[in-house]
């Protein structure tokens, strides 16, 4: 009896099903792994390849400047413009030299000399010099960038196994980098010029400024636009519009725009608001009136969803008292739902902020080296800035690159952040 | 005047109105009157219809002027054109647009219309100015900046005509009987209504801006040899000639769109749908509401970064790791469709398994416990009733995701290489259509060369194909949904 029990228990298998109960959890169990794995993987990789960004090395120097070198024929009374094209990196060449007891007369030995700091040291001298010529024939002290190269030496990120003439760094330059950092003149310090400068084509003075104040012009635009006409649709359809085919044709369009790839608005921005109404390419005008029509659909769907989240007793309770239905919207319904909407519109504001594709098209993708004072000045983005960067093969570009993604990456979470508190803090719960 | 100088008067003369309005009202209650609105309801009316009308005058008479001027201008260039310079009529006009850019400096120097000169003065303070010019364009612009002069202050007085009569009429009409509320509604609903028709326009604005260029690049470059086309080779130099016939192939492009999107499917279907399942059906809410969140992470990183993460770290990493498993030069190029397919798949993961878990959630709770009580195990109760239950709503889901892979740019821009080839090695680098829109407009080339005007073709056949994704799995959800209520 027993027996033909445990054989009709081996017949239904149930070994077998556990089993497969097991492997089916597992398949679950792995695949959230998977993909938590590669957050992770993204999230470490950004981070430790571009946290060296935000330090870049100094050169603390003694520079004499020399009358010799600045005004060589004595004729700076009668040509004053001699003091802008001075050849000031040869001051700083000498003055290294003299510092590390450097050959002058070794070519090689310039050659790294002169590899050694950034050429941005003319401008830096320059403006000093302009602004205060009585310094002529002193000795100065001056903080002067390294080289990209010396910097990525110096942050240990090149690799010194590989023989020195196919290494960008010589072993020549690698001793004075030793000698000088012993003496405290070669130091790391915060990189506050990534923050503030332009686009440049040498990597250790460009920088992310004009991106940011690009994309924050771009964000103010989407704001301003996106979060009225949102508003403004969302609540035509949800509290005004009866059933009727015009209705219906807006409800398709915004599903239909939610979904068309962001390239395709790109093209739209540069047929209509470029080639037609003729406003300036890679302003920040026409980036953030194309990121607007994008943000859109986001808005209007968070806010109709938030209207509709309202219950009717509300309004009913306004109608009661005599209230328009005016006066029921903006004066009960909007105020109630006003959490949802606002983390609606900071969520569209963040899908805007990470955009690239359509502002390629419009030519945000601009070498832009001063600070645009308007709207409408070429400017670029954030993530326009690390595409430009991307396609540039360097090395030193690459660690911006991925400082310009961590940057990006913090506002982001910042943003989202913000709309997860607010929706936590101050959404009601109707029961 | 400046326009935003009329512009702030407006709001100013609309505020005064607004404060006259609400005070007028205010008297008139104290004097023991009852008045069919709220006195704020007056301001709002005097404000509202001070400044729509005359702000929508301005934009209009501004555009409308606009018009006129270059429709003079362009009038008065041919006559002048034949006996002249050889040049065409809208470098002309360029050029003619280019002296107005700086309205002080082309009435710097007094005597007759002399573009040399101009051209001269300048450049001295920084405005290049084409080498090719005559004296006539001076002519043209000069009376363009005068007559534009005149009718902006032409303007700027009937505007602000327009303003203070609306002013005075709507304050004059201030009366108890008078129904401001009701008046200041409709308003606010053809504002709102206004607002909608946006989403509309845009719409239109897409279609209509890729219909006309996409007809004018058809006019170049036949039908059957874009859609069938298997070479694409948009040469300069061929554009003009006969050769470039078959140089716009559709095909490679379509083929390694699909492609590429396939690869990141493959990848992010299994892995979206199984995480899917375990957070619905097995996490605990504990541990759904810290898995849940950190999966729609990947969904919120910006594409460029994933592209990025391709190029620098997923491409040379799968390069080393096949030269290390073959040797020699490795079998898997840095750019690859796998490559970019992968990434793509990290970046879906999260759209399938969000868009899943809402419907395998919506699932009710009594077909699990009828298949619990029948004896079957939570999987089988899985596979065999919740997932053909949710199936049209999946499979809506798989295809929503597949239109996104379809239309992603930055990524395969980064990841995917340029060539378009024809190829099924997954190994080897082939192109896309969102690579080559961006490839065809960046960089100088003339806005109605064929090579500018196929990324508007190109953009057109990714928005038909996206859309009648999109319209197939609504239909789909639609049509197969089942209604348990």
């Amino acid at each position: 009896m027993i027996q033909s029990l445990d054989n009709r228990r081996r017949e239904i298998g149930l070994k077998k099903r556990y089993r497969a109960e097991k492997r089916f959890r597992f398949y679950g169990l792995a695949a959230i792994s998977i993909g938590l794995f590669f957050l992770v993987v993204l999230v470490v990789n950004v981070v430790s390849q571009g946290y060296s960004v935000f330090q870049q090395t100094q050169l603390s120097l003694d520079v004499y400047l020399d009358k010799k070198i600045i005004d060589p024929n004595n004729e700076l009374h009668a040509k004053p413009e001699l003091l802008v094209t001075a050849n000031y990196p040869l001051l700083v060449r000498n003055a290294l030299a003299k510092k590390l007891d450097v050959d002058l007369t070794d070519r090689a030995s310039l050659r790294d000399l002169n590899a050694f700091f950034s050429q941005s040291a003319r401008v830096l001298i320059r403006d000093r010099v302009v602004a205060n010529p009585n310094i002529i024939g002193t000795t100065q002290k001056f903080t002067i960038l390294a080289s990209a190269n010396i910097d990525s030496a110096f942050k240990g990120q090149i690799d010194l196994s590989v023989p020195e003439q196919n290494r960008k760094v010589s072993n020549r330059a690698l001793t004075w980098m030793k000698k000088l950092a012993l003496e405290h003149s070669l130091y790391k310090s915060f990189n506050t010029g990534f923050f503030l400068h332009g686009a440049s084509s040498r990597p250790e003075v460009a920088g992310i400024g004009v991106a940011l104040i690009g994309s924050l012009y771009m964000m103010a635009i989407v704001l301003l636009l996106a979060l009225p006409i949102g508003v403004a649709t969302a609540i035509y359809l949800e509290e005004y519009a009866k059933k009727t085919l015009f209705a219906d044709i807006i409800e398709v369009n915004i599903n239909n725009l939610a979904a068309v790839p962001s390239i395709i608005f790109g093209l739209l921005g540069l047929a209509v608001f470029i080639n037609f109404f003729g406003l300036p390419r890679s302003a920040s005008l026409v980036g953030g009136l194309v990121l607007t029509l994008m943000t859109l659909p986001t808005i209007i769907i968070a806010t109709r969803s938030s209207l509709r989240a309202v219950p009717p007793s509300i309004r009913d309770a306004a109608l009661g008292l005599g209230a328009s239905k005016t006066q029921v919207v903006f004066q009960h319904v909007l105020p109630l739902a006003a959490p949802g909407v606002f983390t609606g519109t900071i969520i569209g504001i963040a899908q805007a902020l990470g955009e690239t594709a359509p502002l390629i098209l419009i030519g945000m993708v601009a070498f832009v080296a001063n600070y645009p004072t308007s709207p409408v000045d070429p400017s670029t983005t954030l993530p326009a800035q690390i595409y430009m960067w991307a396609n540039e093969p360097e090395r030193a570009f690459v660690e911006r690159t991925w400082g310009a993604i961590i940057v990006l990456l913090i506002f982001l979470a910042i943003l989202n952040t913000a709309a997860v508190y607010l929706r936590r803090r101050f959404e009601r719960h109707w029961s | 005047m400046s326009l935003s100088g009329i512009v702030l008067i407006l709001i100013i003369i609309s505020l005064l109105g607004f404060w006259l309005g609400k005070r007028r009202a205010q008297k008139i209650e104290a004097a023991g009157i009852k008045m069919h609105s709220r006195p704020y309801y007056y301001g709002w009316y005097v404000l509202l219809v001070t400044f729509i009308p005359a702000i929508v005058f301005l934009l209009l008479w501004q555009f409308g002027s606009t018009l006129y001027l270059e429709h003079v201008a362009s009038a008065k260039i041919p006559s002048v054109t034949s006996k002249n310079l050889p040049v065409s009529h809208s470098l002309v006009m360029a050029t003619i647009e280019d002296l107005l850019a700086h309205p002080n400096l082309l009435f710097s120097i007094s005597e007759v219309d002399n573009y040399n000169k101009l051209r001269d003065i300048y450049t001295q303070h920084g405005f290049i100015l084409p080498l090719q010019g005559a004296d006539y364009m001076v002519k043209i612009a000069r009376e363009w900046a005068l007559k534009a002069n005149w009718l902006g202050w032409c303007g700027a007085v009937l505007n602000l005509l327009i303003a203070f009569l609306c002013f005075g009429v709507t304050l004059l009409k201030i009366k108890p009987k008078e129904r401001a509320r009701n008046r200041v509604e409709v308003i606010i609903k053809i504002g709102l209504i206004t607002a909608s028709t946006i989403a509309i326009l845009t719409t239109i604005g897409i279609v209509l801006s890729m219909l006309f260029q996409t007809i004018s690049f058809f006019k170049v470059v036949p039908l059957e040899t874009f859609f069938l086309g298997t070479v694409w080779d948009p040469r300069f130099s061929a554009a003009g000639s006969d050769s470039a016939v078959g140089q716009f192939g559709l095909l490679p492009l379509l083929a390694g769109t699909f492609y590429i999107a396939l690869v990141a499917m493959i990848f992010a279907v299994p892995v979206g749908l199984f995480a899917a399942i375990y957070i619905s059906e097995y996490a605990s809410s504990r541990a759904r509401a810290i898995i849940k969140p950190l999966l729609e992470v990947l969904a919120g990183i910006p594409t460029i970064v994933y592209g990025f993460f391709a190029l620098i770290t997923v491409g040379p990493f799968l390069r080393d790791l096949s030269i290390a498993l073959a040797g020699g030069q490795g079998f898997i190029m840095a750019q690859s469709i796998f490559t970019a397919g992968l990434v793509m798949g990290i970046m879906l993961i999260p759209f399938v398994s969000s868009l899943s878990d809402d419907i395998i959630t919506a699932v009710p709770r009594s077909l699990r416990d009828g298949s619990y009580g029948l004896g079957a195990t939570r999987s089988e109760t899985i596979k065999k009733v919740v997932v053909p239950a949710a199936l049209p709503g999946i499979i809506g889901a798989i295809l929503l995701t597949a239109s996104r892979a379809i239309g992603e740019t930055m990524i395969v821009v980064l990841a995917a290489g340029v060539a378009a080839n024809l190829t099924i090695n997954p190994f080897d680098a082939m192109t896309t259509i969102t690579i080559k829109i961006v490839n065809q407009l960046t960089g100088d080339l003339e806005f109605n060369s064929p090579q500018t005007l196929v990324a508007f073709a190109l953009g057109m056949t990714l928005f038909v194909l996206t859309l009648l994704m999109n319209i197939i799995a609504l239909y789909i959800v639609r049509k197969y949904r089942e209604q348990y209520e």
